[in-house]
Parts: structure tokens; C-alpha cells; sequence
């Protein structure tokens, strides 16, 4: 009781005193030898929990490798990195606040956040696609006409098949599932005949299915997203350190390397394998390094 | 007019930009078009839920009460199913796993099998409270209508109901107002009601809270709008001089 009553009380002190954003996350660092890391429940290998407070993934191991650099370069003997789980919602509001240094999970950059937050050069490239069953004979967009179309509430790739509707004249059926795991069970038990969504949440419960043979990416890429690391708006010195860790592993070759054992290798905590080979997209992000929002992307 | 950013409404849904009509509809549609449909959409759901569960509610609520052992215990089983298996999973059973059992029901929306489910869920509730409206009253009552020579329907439908429905219009309010309020639960089996509206819109709009305040004001709205109706036959129906 009495040590619960101690965390609360600190808890308190940390969110008055994190009220005031502070600009300079460097000093913050330095002076309070902690780094405290926005990490994700479950989103894909970019960023999961293993449970018991444990968060893996990609962007939290290159996180891991930014913050490393940055004790480094700060000269500190020790640093403490303490992850708070964010999500969708809340996840702006406590990088601004200060409660998060560095969110590591896989926000898109697009201009509207911008506006709020900083985003470190892209190191992902999200990919919309459609998951359909292997004998379904679906390959491509144009024959999903009255067919039932699956999509998670809650995110873009509802409004990406609303303008596609409109531009193509094409007519689908949309089923929102309330979940990802919930899409992919509408697919799975056919009440729909695709799954529109990112190719790494895609390919990620293709793996845990089943049986994944049954299942298939197919079709065009239906939008590009650059998924980032996000950080405190106006926070030049935060910035460059990290976008310069992030760029020199992006030319030692070391991302293709995490990048490979997050999403080709077995990962724990199954030991399966997402097996999503690295797009076009994301090596073109990694040898011109940029943090260039959505918007640019689609303009192409 | 952009008074917390309530100028989303009128934005379309898909360039977001504002449109001259609100109301647009079609395949343009905007927000607050959106909105008044997940609004529709929710009361047609608890609308027809309501007439599922009041059927058989009833029903089952009167076979409680009949002297025939078989009977009661027909009602006794309803009642115990739907009452004991939490809202959302029976949705869940409706939808994904009696499918995989009769895959006919595979062909049925989502939305009709929410509003099966839903009412089937209310109509445990309105049983349990049917049966207690009838038991409340003397049993010298039901005796008098057999003394009489009245058939036991005949009983029911002239002694007993007549009084029972008069008590039980209370609780029935809540039921019918839980009912629109259960209707959110549809979310879960992919029915676009206001709770996937405001969730949807939510992340699209960047603006949840707004978003969730609208859903908010809508549920209200709809559940005390019963309620007024329902006082208002409570009223109406009361027999001069009677309790």
C-alpha cells in the first residue's frame, strides 16, 4: 500500500512537472540520466509488448541504438530507458507534454502532426495491400467489385478505399472489423473476401494464422505511408542526434540488418516469422534519408 | 461557426474539404451525413431488438407463470441462456460461430443477426420482469377468473395481463432504453452504428473527443426521448383510482 501510494505520489510529480514541455530533451536526458521510450502494445514486429513489461520490435531496437548513441555522445556513465506503453490516441499528447522522449512505434508522418510533433527521418515505408484467400483467385483491385471488403475501424485505410470507391466508380461492401485480429477473422471465416490494410499487419497475422498457406498478399500497392520515430516539435539539437544515429546505421548497412532480423527471422514470442521482404519504398528512405510526410508521397 | 473545430461536420468525407450543404448526401458524403446515418442505423437496431425481445419476453415471461411444470421450465431455460452469457459474446456466437455451424446464416448481415441477438439478450430481462409483474399479484386473482369459468388464456388475457403490463411499464422503460444503449455493442460484429462512427471518424478527423461527444449526445437523446414516451403511456394508461 504503502509503496503504491509512493509511486503515485511520484507519478504525480512527474506529470506536474512535465506539464511544461521542455524543449531541450538533451539537457532533460543529461540531468535526470533517464530516457523514457513511447513503445506500443501490439503493432506488428515494429513495436510489441513480450509481456512482464518487456517491448520489442524494430523501432524500439533502433531506438534502443539511437539512445545508446546519445549516452554516448552526452558522456554518461548510465542511462535509464523506461518504456510507457502509448496508443493511438494518446500518443501526440505525451510526446508534447514531455512525458515521452521518444516514441517508438509506428506513427505515420503526415502533415497534420507536424504541426504538433517532430518526426526523425522515416525508416519504414508501410505499404497498403489486400489480403485475400489463396483460392479466392482475387489479384488485383479492380476485381473486388460487390465484394465484401475488410478494413480496421479506427484506421486510414477506410478512408483509402472511400476515395478509391469514388475515383474508380468501384462499388465494394465495406465490413469493419473492430480490431485487426477481428478483420482478419471476417476474412478467415469468409464473411469477407479481402483485408485491406498495411502490409505488415497483413503479413504479421497471415503468420499467426493457421494456416498461413491458405492466405495471400496480392495487388496493387493501394498507398505508401513513411512510418516514423516521433519526437518533440522544435527541438533542433534532439533532432540531428537522432536522425544522425539513425542515418549513420542506415549507411553502415546495420537498419537492413535489424530490419532483416525483425521481419524475416523468427521473432519471439511464437518464434514466427512475419516474412515480409523490405519494399522499394523503404530502401529508397533509407539511402536518401528524409522526413518528408505523407503528403509528398502521394503526390507522386 | 469553427467553434471547436465543430466546421468537421460539414466536411466531406473524403477530400475533407467544406462543402456548401451540410447534409450532402450520396456519394459525397459529409460527416454530419455520416453521423445522422450511424444514428439511424443505431435506432433502427434497437428498434427491432425491442420488438424481438418484447415478443418474446413476453411469451416466456407467461410461460413462467402457467401451472404446467413443462412450460415453466421451457421459460426457466430462456430466461437462464440469455441472461447468463455476457451481451457481446452472444453477438459473437451469431456471428461467427453458428455460421460455421449452419453456413446459411453465413448469407445473413451482420446487422440483422445484431438486432436477433440483441433482442433475444433483452428478452431474458423482460421475461424475468413480466414473471415478476404477474407474481406480484394476489393469487386470489387468478382463482377468481377459473371460479368464474374463464379458460386459463382467458384468465391471462383479461384478469392477470391487464394489471401485470400496468406494473411492469417501469422496469419495461429501462429495458427499452438499455436497449438503445446496448445497441453499441453491434460494433463488435461490423455494424456501422455510432459507436464505429465515432471511433472511425475519431482517428479520420483527428478530433475523437468531439467525435465521441456527438455519439454521446446522440444516445442521450435517443434514450430519454423513450423515456418520456414511456412515462407518457405510463400516464395514459393508469386506471383512475388505481395504484
Amino acid at each position: 500500500m504503502k509503496q503504491s501510494l509512493l509511486a503515485l505520489a511520484a507519478v504525480t510529480s512527474l506529470a506536474l512537472s512535465a506539464g511544461v514541455a521542455q524543449a531541450d530533451t538533451l539537457k532533460k536526458i543529461k540531468d535526470s540520466g533517464t530516457a523514457t521510450m513511447g513503445v506500443r502494445e501490439s503493432s506488428g514486429a515494429l513495436s510489441y509488448t513480450l509481456g512482464d513489461g518487456k517491448f520489442a520490435g524494430f523501432h524500439v531496437e533502433v531506438c534502443q541504438r539511437v539512445l545508446a548513441d546519445v549516452q554516448k555522445s552526452l558522456g554518461l556513465a548510465k542511462l535509464d530507458t523506461k518504456f510507457q506503453v502509448v496508443t493511438s490516441q494518446n500518443r501526440i499528447p505525451l510526446v508534447q507534454n514531455g512525458t515521452v522522449d521518444i516514441e517508438c512505434g509506428s506513427t505515420t508522418n503526415n502533415a497534420t502532426r507536424q504541426k504538433d510533433v517532430s518526426f526523425a527521418v522515416t525508416t519504414f515505408v508501410e505499404e497498403v495491400r489486400i489480403a485475400v484467400k489463396a483460392n479466392s483467385g482475387i489479384t488485383s483491385i479492380g476485381q473486388l467489385k460487390d465484394k465484401n471488403v475488410a478494413t480496421t475501424t479506427g484506421t486510414t485505410s477506410v478512408q483509402l478505399l472511400r476515395k478509391h470507391e469514388r475515383a474508380n466508380g468501384i462499388d465494394f461492401k465495406e465490413v469493419f472489423g473492430k480490431d485487426h485480429a477481428d478483420s482478419f477473422l471476417l476474412l478467415e471465416s469468409g464473411r469477407a473476401d479481402a483485408f485491406v490494410m498495411d502490409g505488415q499487419i497483413l503479413a504479421g497475422n497471415i503468420a499467426k494464422s493457421k494456416n498461413p498457406a491458405d492466405f495471400r498478399i496480392v495487388g496493387e500497392v493501394l498507398s505508401v505511408e513513411p512510418i516514423a520515430i516521433m519526437i518533440r516539435k522544435d527541438d533542433p539539437a534532439f533532432k540531428k542526434a537522432v536522425d544522425g544515429s539513425i542515418a549513420a546505421m542506415m549507411k553502415s548497412g546495420d537498419m537492413a540488418k535489424l530490419y532483416d532480423k525483425w521481419f524475416m527471422q523468427p521473432i519471439p514470442p511464437t518464434n514466427t516469422r512475419v516474412g515480409l521482404a523490405v519494399s522499394d519504398a523503404t530502401k529508397n528512405a533509407w539511402t536518401n534519408p528524409n522526413d518528408k510526410p505523407v503528403e509528398d508521397y502521394l503526390k507522386k | 461557426m469553427a467553434l471547436f473545430g465543430i466546421d468537421t461536420f460539414c466536411r466531406d468525407t473524403v477530400d475533407k474539404e467544406l462543402v456548401a450543404n451540410c447534409l450532402k448526401s450520396g456519394g459525397d458524403t459529409t460527416y454530419l451525413h455520416w453521423f445522422l446515418t450511424a444514428w439511424g442505423t443505431a435506432l433502427s437496431l434497437a428498434v427491432l431488438a425491442l420488438v424481438v425481445a418484447m415478443a418474446f419476453g413476453v411469451l416466456m415471461g407467461i410461460l413462467r407463470t402457467t401451472p404446467n411444470k413443462w412450460l415453466v421450465l421451457m421459460g426457466d431455460v430462456w430466461t437462464e441462456i440469455f441472461r447468463n452469457v455476457p451481451l457481446i459474446i452472444q453477438l459473437f456466437i451469431w456471428y461467427f460461430v453458428l455460421p460455421e455451424v449452419f453456413p446459411a446464416l453465413k448469407a445473413v448481415p451482420g446487422f440483422v443477426l445484431a438486432f436477433i441477438g440483441l433482442g433475444l439478450f433483452t428478452s431474458s430481462r423482460i421475461a424475468e420482469q413480466v414473471r415478476a409483474g404477474i407474481q406480484s399479484l394476489p393469487k386470489g386473482q387468478r382463482y377468481a377468473g377459473l371460479a368464474m369459468g374463464l379458460t386459463l388464456p382467458q384468465t391471462y388475457r383479461h384478469v392477470l395481463l391487464p394489471m401485470a403490463f400496468r406494473i411492469v411499464i417501469p422496469p419495461l422503460t429501462s429495458e427499452s432504453m438499455n436497449i438503445v444503449k446496448n445497441s453499441s455493442v453491434a460494433f463488435a460484429v461490423s455494424v456501422s452504428e455510432l459507436t464505429m462512427f465515432a471511433r472511425q471518424t475519431g482517428e479520420e478527423t483527428s478530433q475523437p473527443v468531439l467525435m465521441f461527444m456527438a455519439a454521446t449526445l446522440a444516445y442521450f437523446v435517443s434514450a430519454f426521448v423513450i423515456n418520456r414516451f414511456m412515462k407518457w403511456v405510463e400516464v395514459r394508461v393508469r386506471i383512475p383510482g388505481g395504484r
